[in-house]
């Protein structure tokens, strides 16, 4: 394990000073406080307290932004490391490959949390001091909000981990990184719904439907936070669909982590058996 | 004879067709430094991987330090074990004492002893600047202390040098035979053979991952059959005769006043006494034994005929 943690440590040490990273988490800061300060201004009429309307605003942002920053951080994980000769040096010390992996993803997932925190919890912060009291439930959703952004950017730091493993030369890894997080991201949903008006409903059953959102982690992100909680799904417009979705909180939560385990282990075992 | 701290038998190294290493056996001993020798896709670098555990063979056996690399002790050795990769370029936004620190963990080493490893590779000012500011041969320098880190009693060295001036040159050589006189093995990589002179005890060539030779510089300038060149400034109007060498060496006139003679390593006193008996009138004489690159050249050229 103390292999591990040293690991972790200095990716948590190196990515908070990375320039991409810093500026990626002010990015978020502004945007989020943007949204939350003046996106939250015409909610007194709708008996929605601005934190909630916050939560939906950050969730569509989260669902842009964070899978981009786990990407840019994670893309060259592996494959810079082999470049810059510092992972041939990392393996003639007592590491092994599985704590080198495990190290970078505990130190990577925990810079996510931190801008994670930073970015949004200003926000919600702002609201707070703004704002005033926010309706039950409000504040539920906006822990869950932050809980699942973070859950879903450790689904694109194992992800960008296999695009690292695989393709093995960083600029490339980047390209494939963009390309990846395009798919999920944009491509996917669109080709979903095209998909749907194609075939009125003829073979694509709410069930397939379903199953078809769980292939997607930015989807799952996407059920958990604007359909789980009723004033959330009322505000974000998803209401109906919320009606239909067939996976409680607890699933959606699993099929995420699912998400994170699945590639990590693959990334796991094909850089094992990678010739350095 | 000093114990073997590495040693390999019959070892061989493919990538799919192509064999990087082949049918190698290599024995490298307690405070011996050695060069590896070879022009670029030797197979200098796999050998040094093998050394080290980190890819294996496909056949044959390694030993380092009396474990093999597949065996679960092979972490112990790893503690004993320094290594420096060639280029390789620490994370710019980490100082000089954090790398050190963060290998010296990984290692089980204290920290404290980082300091000294700094001086004595002689970049302890710059510990608390970033990496991003340091020098090329500085990174080196950094490079070595990480692989100084817990007094490793096997050193591994591939391209070291590179990118540092004369005089870090000259420092590093004088760490490398400190170390040997401790009782370290170090093993060192590299295509500049001019700068190992006087400074290892044994070379090992490679080509194509095979072992062209193995020996002192003496003995492979013996094996080269190179000839040594003695140049002879001649008095005004002294003629060498071409009898007096006859048998022994070559002569041919550069100039008027100057004679080259081109004779084997062993036969060189000969010669030098044949011409002092003679008592013939010397103005100047100069003695250039065949430089390590002529003998490289040399003994690969031999290694093709074959």
């Amino acid at each position: 394990m103390r292999p591990v943690l040293i690991m972790a440590g200095r990716e948590f040490r190196d990515g908070i000073r990375n320039r991409r990273v810093v500026g990626t988490t002010l990015l978020m800061a502004a945007l989020s406080l943007t949204l939350a300060l003046l996106g939250s201004a015409p909610t007194g009429t709708v008996g929605a307290s601005a934190l909630s309307v916050t939560v939906v605003s950050l969730s569509s942002l989260t669902i842009f932004l964070v899978p981009l920053i786990a990407l840019l951080i994670s893309y060259d994980a592996i494959a810079g490391e082999v470049d810059r000769g510092t992972m041939l040096l990392l393996l003639s010390y007592p590491v092994t490959r599985w704590q080198i992996l495990a190290g970078k993803f505990i130190g990577h997932v925990c810079i996510l949390t931190l801008a994670t925190i930073l970015g949004y919890g200003a926000a919600g912060v702002a609201v707070g001091i703004a704002n005033g009291a926010a309706e039950q439930g409000a504040a539920a959703s906006f822990v869950m909000m932050l809980g699942s952004s973070v859950l879903l950017g450790a689904t694109f730091i194992a992800l960008g981990y296999v695009i690292s493993v695989v393709v093995w030369d960083p600029r490339t890894a980047a390209g494939v990184a963009i390309g990846v997080w395009l798919f999920f991201v944009v491509l996917y949903d669109m080709a979903l719904l095209g998909l749907l008006i194609a075939d009125q409903g003829k073979s694509i059953t709410p069930t397939v439907l379903s199953v078809m959102l769980l292939a997607n982690p930015a989807d799952i992100f996407r059920l958990l936070n604007l359909t789980g909680f009723s004033n959330i799904s009322t505000l974000s417009g998803m209401a109906g669909l919320s009606a239909q979705v067939m996976f409680g909180g607890a699933t959606l939560v699993i099929a995420l982590v699912a998400w994170i385990v699945v590639p990590l282990s693959a990334a796991g075992l094909i850089f094992a058996r990678r010739q350095i | 004879m000093m114990s073997a701290s590495v040693r390999l038998s019959s070892v061989s190294k493919q990538y799919g067709p192509l064999h990087a290493v082949a049918g190698l056996n290599l024995e490298l001993h307690e405070a011996e430094r050695v060069a590896l020798v070879g022009h670029n896709g030797a197979g200098k670098s796999t050998l040094i991987k093998l050394m080290l555990g980190v890819i294996r063979p496909t056949e044959g056996h390694i030993e380092v330090l009396g474990v093999e690399p597949a065996h679960r002790g092979f972490a112990a050795v790893r503690m004993a074990m320094g290594f420096l990769p060639e280029n390789v370029v620490f994370p710019p936004s980490m100082t000089g004492a954090e790398v050190l620190s963060f290998y010296s963990r990984l290692k089980h080493q204290p920290v404290s002893r980082n300091r000294a490893l700094l001086e004595r590779v002689g970049i302890a000012e710059a510990a608390g600047r970033s990496v991003r500011t340091y020098s090329k041969g500085m990174r080196q320098r950094l490079g070595l202390a990480q692989a100084l880190i817990g007094e490793p009693r096997v050193l591994l060295l591939d391209e070291p040098t590179t990118g540092l001036d004369p005089e870090s040159r000259q420092s590093f050589y004088e760490i490398v035979t400190e170390l040997g006189q401790r009782g370290t093995t170090v093993l060192l990589s590299t295509h500049v053979l001019a700068e190992i002179e006087h400074q290892v005890d044994r070379v090992i060539m490679l080509d194509h991952g095979r072992k062209v030779a193995d020996g002192t510089l003496s003995d492979l300038r013996r094996l080269s059959g190179f000839p040594t060149r003695i140049r002879v400034g001649l008095a005004t109007g002294v003629r060498l005769h071409p009898a007096l060498l006859a048998g022994m060496a070559e002569c041919r006139d550069i100039d008027e006043r100057t004679v080259e003679i081109l004779c084997s390593n062993a036969r060189s006193l000969d010669v030098l006494r044949c011409l002092l008996n003679a008592s013939v009138p010397l103005a100047g004489i100069e003695i250039a034994p065949p430089s390590l690159d002529d003998v490289y050249v040399d003994i690969l050229r031999r290694t093709a005929a074959e």
